[in-house]
């Protein structure tokens, strides 16, 4: 009896995606519900923006699900992606030390950085070119400022364990809102500054374009797309979070424009 | 092919002009695996020669259980040490977190037991009849422990060189505890795998080279000394 409501067992979809939708569990979550109901199997790889592009660029998945516009729109416009749809979102937001000893609590991002930059607190920034590393470096770039060592420290791991390294150094740190408070039990950090207009952490899924990347399976690709963009999975996005942290860590934004969301 | 043809002009390039990341990672390779050698010397090499000579109660147990230390697997180090280091841990107090000093002491947890029984094999390989030869002579136990040492010098040689050969190429403790932070604790291997993740080919050729160049050296010291020491 359980057989027959099964779905027919597909094939495995090679999904790319990033730290942050990892750390915070909702990987995990989705890629669970996804086998459940459409008889695919998922296997993600998991790196940072810039590495996920590269490894779609080498044919090695076939959608990717990221978080940095600027690297994807170059991708389109490459011709590597045959669609591009706006899945979720959730914004950046400044974390730092109880104590708060550059006093950037309140502050704009760009106010705090300065702040960060004069009282020169201890900041960690991921420095690996992932959807999180640009929000901040495009950050700095507003402030007109070139932070340095030593007391800007560039981790080189994943999202998850760089909050770590913020909160074993008492430092400040660009996060995104999802693995902060996927994580902030585990945490002695703080929130510092939300910015308002909100400081948005989009993501969009990709599906490859076989024209241009042969390795890539375009039938496995758009059974990916369309789940993450079906009710059940935004249903599933906008509900993350909730029962075991009390806030969602992302909110759905299928259908949406980017122009929408603020 | 086209990938790796423009990494390695690029690995080229940066091994040329000396580019700054990549000796600040062979630098804090050296420094933290040779000074958790160092320390693995200074304390494994008189236990190793204790277990190896000693006539106790618990010396096969010991020696067992060194055995089973240069099988640790180092992500497992590494994840006792992190939680020893944290902030919340038993030595939080040191704020080693993220540090070198916490690199070494994992590292040195993974050289130790290799220095300890390689040594406790070496003074077993000199003659036994020497020991007593030097006590019929009037030497304390002590001086001629020390003889013994002397004696299988090139064998302890060979087990310094060994447990640093396993911490040099070591990623999964150095990762964990380190925090691979750049100009600090990012060594070769993990430098590696944060330049390759990030498609920098180039970079990871580079500091891929200089590892090999180091366990290259490493080895040719170790077969040098074995090579010596053969009778001629």
């Amino acid at each position: 009896m359980l057989a027959a409501c099964a779905p027919q067992a597909r094939g495995e979809v090679r999904v790319g995606t990033t730290t942050t939708v990892q750390d915070s569990g909702l990987l995990d979550v989705l890629v669970a519900d996804f086998e459940k109901r459409t008889g695919w199997r998922a296997r993600a790889s998991v790196q940072g923006t810039g590495a996920v592009l590269a490894v779609a660029r080498r044919g090695d998945v076939d959608v990717v699900l990221v978080h940095e516009p600027a690297q994807e729109l170059a991708f389109m416009r490459e011709g590597f992606g045959r669609r591009r749809e706006l899945v979720m979102f959730n914004d950046f937001i400044l974390v730092g030390p109880p104590g708060d000893p550059a006093a950037a609590k309140g502050k704009s991002v760009e106010e705090a950085f300065r702040a960060i930059a004069g009282a020169r607190a201890t900041f960690v920034s991921r420095g690996d070119r992932s959807g999180t590393d640009v929000a901040e470096k495009a950050a700095w770039q507003r402030t007109g400022l070139a932070p340095s060592s030593p007391w800007y420290l560039e981790s080189g791991v994943g999202q998850a364990q760089s909050l770590i390294v913020a909160s074993e150094r008492k430092a400040y740190m660009l996060s995104d809102r999802g693995t902060f408070f996927g994580r902030r039990n585990a945490l002695a950090l703080e929130v510092m500054v939300e910015p308002s207009p909100r400081l948005l952490n989009l993501y969009h899924v990709i599906a490859l374009d076989t024209a241009k990347v042969p390795a890539a399976n375009a039938k496995a690709a758009d059974a990916w797309v369309e789940y993450v963009l079906s009710p059940d999975a935004q249903r599933l996005i906008a509900e993350f979070g909730k029962d075991r942290f009390g806030v969602a860590l992302f909110e759905a934004a299928a259908g949406k424009r980017e122009q929408d969301l603020r | 092919m086209d990938l790796i043809v423009t990494g390695l002009a690029d690995a080229v390039a940066r091994l040329a002009r000396l580019d700054a990341d990549l000796l600040q990672a062979a630098e804090a390779s050296l420094t933290t695996s040779g000074m958790a050698t160092l320390l693995s010397v200074i304390t494994g090499v008189p236990i190793g020669t204790a277990i190896g000579l000693g006539r106790f109660r618990g010396r096969t147990l010991l020696l067992a259980l060194a055995n089973t230390g240069m099988g640790f697997p180092p992500v497992v180090v590494g994840l006792a040490v992190a939680v020893v280091v944290w902030r919340s841990g038993p030595l939080g107090e040191l704020s080693w977190s993220c540090t070198r000093q916490a690199m070494i002491l994992a590292q040195y947890i993974l050289a130790a037991p290799t220095v300890v029984g390689l040594t406790a094999v070496a003074v077993q390989s000199v003659d036994p009849g020497l020991r007593l030869q030097l006590l019929s002579l009037g030497a304390t136990r002590r001086q001629a422990m020390w003889i013994f040492v002397q004696e299988a010098r090139l064998p302890i040689l060979t087990a310094a060189m060994a447990g640093f050969g396993a911490v040099i190429s070591e990623i999964g403790a150095s990762l964990m505890v380190g925090c691979n932070i750049r100009g600090d604790t990012r060594i070769l291997t993990t430098a590696i795998a944060l330049e390759t993740s990030k498609g920098e080919f180039g970079a990871a050729f580079g500091l891929a080279f200089i590892l090999l160049v180091l366990i290259f050296a490493v080895n040719a010291v170790t077969t040098w000394a074995q090579q010596r020491q053969r009778p001629s």
